[in-house]
């Protein structure tokens, strides 16, 4: 057993003990990624050894001497390519940033280096995170650790299979509608997508910046708890940046579910839903209302208008915010022009791939003059009200059960032939982006091929403490099911 | 289907969007937002009327603060990335004679 096959917090625990060293695990880190990533394409960029090796020792000291106590001091990490990193090339897995490397860092991986993160390196995603699969990579498709044929969901498909391959701890990813929670489910790991603003998104590369959150990708709900306390952070750089005190969601780790109201939207299990996710969903509903929850189905309502509204709010956004790629500062510059037009007109065309130049186009038409009522302005009403089904539905309940995704993850390429197919397996993840809602994914089963299922609870705006409280509860009565006779996981 | 999307629309989105296309992908282009309209088209359905846009969720206001300079001057680290630059600037085409 490799050490980054532990969960983050049990490696750091032992780190802590003194039972190995913060060069030890990142040494395995690395020799696991030489070892699997060829298979796996997980990673864009890997640091310079020695450096990580540096920045080891550096951190172990710091643990020796008192200085760093933290649960997640010297564990090795994998950032996903669209946060910046001091230093170490950031490419948003494009080929405009090809040869980007940030003159400064992220907010929330300084606040993970603070906690005493050792990065290890960059990980592969959907170009400038639009794609739900983690195939529009400039740097090619990642692959499911579960079976090499298949996709590992996305965008943030290298974090998630970094994990689950345990290439590394714990990764950060970010979710623009679905990008943490989807992949996690098609991986078999845990990732949170926090509400909207806890994170700051200072040095995080804009896709959406309505909807974009930073979030963890981890084995297990207490890993996910500790890094999200880690990285959660008010920031005057983040004019979203929101202000809270009740960031310290490691407290939420235990206590019973006795009485919490968990609601199942009827609209989540109609057509579409494979039958064995469904299943498997249903069955978790069941354990956490065996465990004394209070479960209930319900019509959430509009589930079908989200994709829509979702895709051209994020395409709208996406549009404006890619406009500062037009190779003066940074990024690619074509080689073949005549004057400043036909040079960003270049250098643009040929830096993008497909997709992003996809969203790009329909983004400014819905923000063109004579279609932005029509398009922009309908989808934000309309996310007004998808916001105001769920204020009416958390009245009622503490919770929402569903589905990640309606189906494990597909083939490679299945998915690229309908772009409209691709975006329908975001369904039952846009809606916390547009209603601000933390979310959580965690495993709750497998179909008879093995590939893993993946639950996801939905919780009231800053409300992760009640969903990590009962996705907590629900891991530990899953485990046991899985685990017969108790062994050590 | 969608008639909004005719060739001379790609061309004009294009200008907008700072983006060229050879025929064969500006006809996909084409066909894809067409689908796409489409299938958003569906948003009419909702009625509106009385609906006011939501555009941030979590309303923080506006956030202000003095203008007033906190990062060193870190012209090199910036410059670095510049896919052409001389004399400590960025060089681009000529914009006028």
């Amino acid at each position: 057993m490799s050490l980054t096959d532990l969960t983050a917090t049990e490696l750091g625990k032992r780190i802590k003990e003194g039972k190995v060293t913060a060069v030890d695990a990142a040494k395995e880190s690395l020799e696991n990624i030489k070892e699997k990533d060829k298979g796996l394409n997980a990673f864009v960029t890997l640091a310079d050894e020695a450096g990580v090796i540096k920045r080891a020792e550096e951190v172990q000291r710091q643990i020796e001497d008192g200085s760093l106590t933290g649960p997640l001091a010297g564990v090795p990490v994998a950032l996903k390519d669209n946060l910046c990193t001091k230093g170490l090339r950031t490419t948003c897995a494009s080929k405009i940033l090809s040869n980007f490397v940030p003159p400064y860092s992220a907010t929330a991986v300084e606040n993970l280096e603070k906690a005493g993160a050792v990065i290890i390196g960059k990980t592969n995603m959907d170009e400038f995170a639009m794609g739900s699969t983690s195939e529009t990579s400039f740097f090619g498709a990642v692959k499911n650790p579960h079976d090499a044929e298949r996709v590992t969901g996305g965008s943030s498909g290298g974090s998630a299979a970094a994990v689950a391959a345990g290439e590394v701890a714990y990764a950060l990813g970010t979710d623009t509608g679905g990008s943490i929670r989807q992949p996690s489910a098609y991986c078999g790991v845990t990732g949170i997508k926090p509400t909207y603003g806890t994170v700051s998104r200072n040095g995080l590369i804009a896709y959406a910046s309505s909807l974009d959150q930073i979030g963890p990708i981890a084995k297990d709900v207490t890993d996910c708890a500790a890094i999200l306390e880690a990285i959660a952070s008010y920031d005057t750089k983040d004019s979203t940046s929101v202000k809270r005190d009740d960031t310290d969601f490691t407290s939420a780790l235990g206590g019973d579910v006795k009485g919490l109201k968990i609601g199942i939207p009827n609209d989540y299990f109609g057509e579409g839903l494979d039958e064995e996710v469904g299943t498997a969903v249903l069955a978790a509903a069941d354990t956490l209302k065996e465990m004394g929850a209070e479960v209930e189905r319900f019509d959430l309502g509009l589930v079908h208008y989200a994709v829509p509204a979702y895709y051209i709010i994020a395409s709208a956004e996406a549009s404006s915010n890619l406009s500062r790629f037009d190779g003066v500062k940074y990024g690619y510059r074509a080689k073949d022009y005549e004057g400043l037009h036909q040079m960003y007109k270049r250098s643009r065309s040929e830096g993008f791939g497909e997709e992003v130049k996809r969203r790009i186009m329909l983004g400014t038409f819905a923000l063109s003059s004579g279609y932005y009522d029509a398009y922009y302005m309908k989808a934000l009403k309309t996310k007004a009200l998808i916001k105001q089904a769920f204020d009416k539905a958390f009245e009622e309940y503490d919770v929402i059960l569903g589905p990640v995704a309606p189906t494990v993850a597909p083939r490679l390429g299945e998915s690229l032939i309908d772009p409209i197919k691709m975006y329908l397996g975001d369904i039952y993840t846009v809606s916390a982006n547009l209603a601000g809602l933390p979310a959580i994914s965690l495993p709750c089963g497998v179909n008879s091929r093995g590939l893993p299922i993946g639950l996801q609870l939905t919780g009231n705006c800053f409300n992760e403490k009640t969903i990590i409280k009962a996705a907590f509860a629900f891991e530990r009565k899953y485990g046991e099911s899985i685990k017969p006779g108790g062994e050590e996981a | 289907m969608s008639d909004k999307i005719d060739n001379g629309m790609i061309e004009y989105v294009g200008i907008l969007a700072k983006l060229e296309f050879g025929d064969a992908e500006k006809e996909k282009i084409r066909l894809d937002m067409e689908k796409m309209l489409d299938y958003v088209d569906m948003l009419n359905e909702l009625d509106t009327a009385d609906v006011e846009p939501l555009v941030q969720v979590i309303d923080t206001g506006n956030v202000f603060r003095e203008d007033e300079i906190t990062n060193p001057d870190d012209r090199e680290a910036m410059l670095a990335n510049a896919p052409e630059k001389k004399d400590g600037q960025y060089v681009v085409p000529h914009t006028f004679d």
